[in-house]
């Protein structure tokens, strides 16, 4: 059994273009939703999301790689690109073959796909561009990744909608932990703005059509975001023996199914992967200060994710602190985890608790401490992450500090 | 169709009953219908009728849109319609 730690952290979304910005709008409980700015807008009824706002994709790449890469792809690289860098890892030798890329999304390239749909069924066109099936796979954004910075191992892609990346770093621990890899690119993204990837949310109409408000007792639904994180996994001794500099220790990690409903969540379900992830890690559940919470923002999620995290914690699941960082960045979907894993290792390495902004009414299903409106300075031993996806697919993570 | 009879069909298609069955005075819970099941009916409902319902599944009970009993539903969907015009 290796220990895993994180060397790299890198992100694009809406309330940052890297880790710093992030962090410091985190800590500032800046709020990344607002009007959306997208073809066809008028003709929806959720018109505001977390945008990734002012981005010039010709700002980063050339001609011949926009034609290949979706926007998903394009902030998976960007995020890889900070992470590695921060890593001070190049991959080169018997380290490339020993090091892998796995990653998160749940639309894949949506944008793309919505994009030559249109110009088929809408505008009639007969002939779409020869890179669309490269450009739109759900692996693209991995092999990319792969391809830039000559990760030669284990790759691939995970879909299990919102818990996709949490699933997909779960992963990326294992392999480490059980020797199938020195290193691994991992983490999630997602581009889902536009017309059809909305308009599909809309009509399930658990959306809210003004702000993300978990906890709160007058939240009314979720709020769709965008953007990716990336993380650099790599095993414990090989970190230390380059002197790296270690972000957090990847301590455990659970998964489950609800094996229940496809759309509503069951607190059994959550609790399992929640008592899971504390098992896997061998950690006392009153190590753990801070979770960093699903926390969709609607009806059904956030009183389910109450109810588990106090069954799971018994009487010290009042001392914990719970935020939800969708109120600010969003529900990134397949990204959203990895995201909400940059909360978590702000709090470990600063003492800072990200904070549940947009809230305003108690909700008694939701009698934890929430962290409501502001940032909190508190040292926490221990964080866990939670991730509970549609299909009732559970991913929970638990991290350390150093 | 009347505007009730329509209603009770797409609630009885739903619920996988005779429309016989359904009553004014049933919930949707009597019925069997989830939530998920809701939401599919107002979607039926939007299609039939060419309406838009205000209807929000993290806050079914305080819409603008009663959706406590088949009576409810089909005078919401009637003041609805008329106000389409």
């Amino acid at each position: 059994m290796h220990r895993v730690v994180i060397t790299g952290a890198g992100t694009i979304n809406a309330l940052g273009a890297n880790v710093p910005e992030t962090l410091e709008a985190m800590r500032e409980g800046r709020c990344g939703i607002g009007p959306l700015q997208i073809r066809d807008i008028e003709r929806l009824q959720v018109q505001i999301g977390a945008q990734v706002r002012g981005y010039d994709e010709q700002a980063h790449f050339n001609r011949q790689q926009i034609a290949l890469y979706d926007r998903f792809t394009q902030f998976t690289l960007l995020a890889a690109k900070e992470a590695i860098a921060q890593s001070g890892l190049s991959f080169e030798g018997e380290l490339s073959v020993r090091s892998g890329v796995v990653l998160g999304t749940s639309g894949g390239g949506l944008n793309t796909q919505d994009e030559n749909y249109r110009a088929v069924y809408e505008e009639g066109k007969n002939r779409v561009h020869p890179f669309i099936v490269p450009k739109l796979m759900n692996n693209a954004a991995a092999s990319h990744v792969s391809m830039e910075f000559q990760l030669r191992g284990p790759s691939f892609t995970v879909a299990t909608a919102c818990a996709s990346s949490n699933h997909a770093m779960g992963l990326a621990f294992q392999m480490i932990r059980s020797g199938g890899a020195t290193v691994m690119l991992t983490g999630g993204s997602e581009a889902m703005l536009c017309f059809g990837g909305i308009k599909a949310w809309e009509g399930l109409r658990v959306m809210s059509r003004d702000a993300c408000r978990p906890f709160s007792a007058n939240r009314n639904g979720m709020v769709q975001g965008e953007g990716a994180a990336t993380f650099v996994f790599e095993e414990y001794e090989h970190a230390r023996a380059r002197g790296a500099e270690i972000l957090a220790e990847v301590l455990g990690f659970a998964m489950s199914s609800d094996a229940g409903d496809i759309v509503m969540p069951q607190a059994a379900g959550a609790e399992r992967a929640i008592t899971g992830a504390l098992a896997d890690a061998r950690l006392p559940r009153e190590a753990v200060g801070y979770i960093n919470a699903h926390g969709t923002g609607t009806a059904a999620n956030d009183k389910t994710e109450c109810a588990a995290v106090a069954h799971a914690f018994g009487p010290h699941a009042d001392a914990l602190m719970i935020s939800s960082t969708k109120s600010m960045h969003g529900h990134l979907i397949g990204g959203t985890g990895a995201v909400e894993l940059l909360a978590c290792i702000m709090a470990l390495r600063d003492g800072v608790i990200a904070p549940t902004i947009g809230y305003e009414e108690p909700d008694p299903e939701c009698a934890l401490d929430v962290v409501p409106n502001e940032a909190r300075e508190a040292k926490v031993e221990a964080v866990l992450s939670n991730a509970f996806a549609f299909g009732g697919l559970n991913a929970v993570i638990a991290l350390k500090g150093v | 169709m009347r505007t009730a009879d329509k209603v009770i069909e797409i609630i009885a298609e739903q619920a996988m009953l005779d429309t016989a069955d359904v009553r004014p005075e049933h919930s949707l819970d009597d019925l069997g219908i989830d939530s998920l099941g809701i939401v599919e009916s107002i979607f039926a409902i939007e299609e039939a009728f060419d309406i838009s319902v205000p209807f929000n599944a993290n806050a079914p009970d305080d819409g603008a849109f009663d959706i406590s009993s088949v009576a409810a539903i089909i005078a919401a969907v009637e003041a609805l319609v008329a106000e389409k015009g």
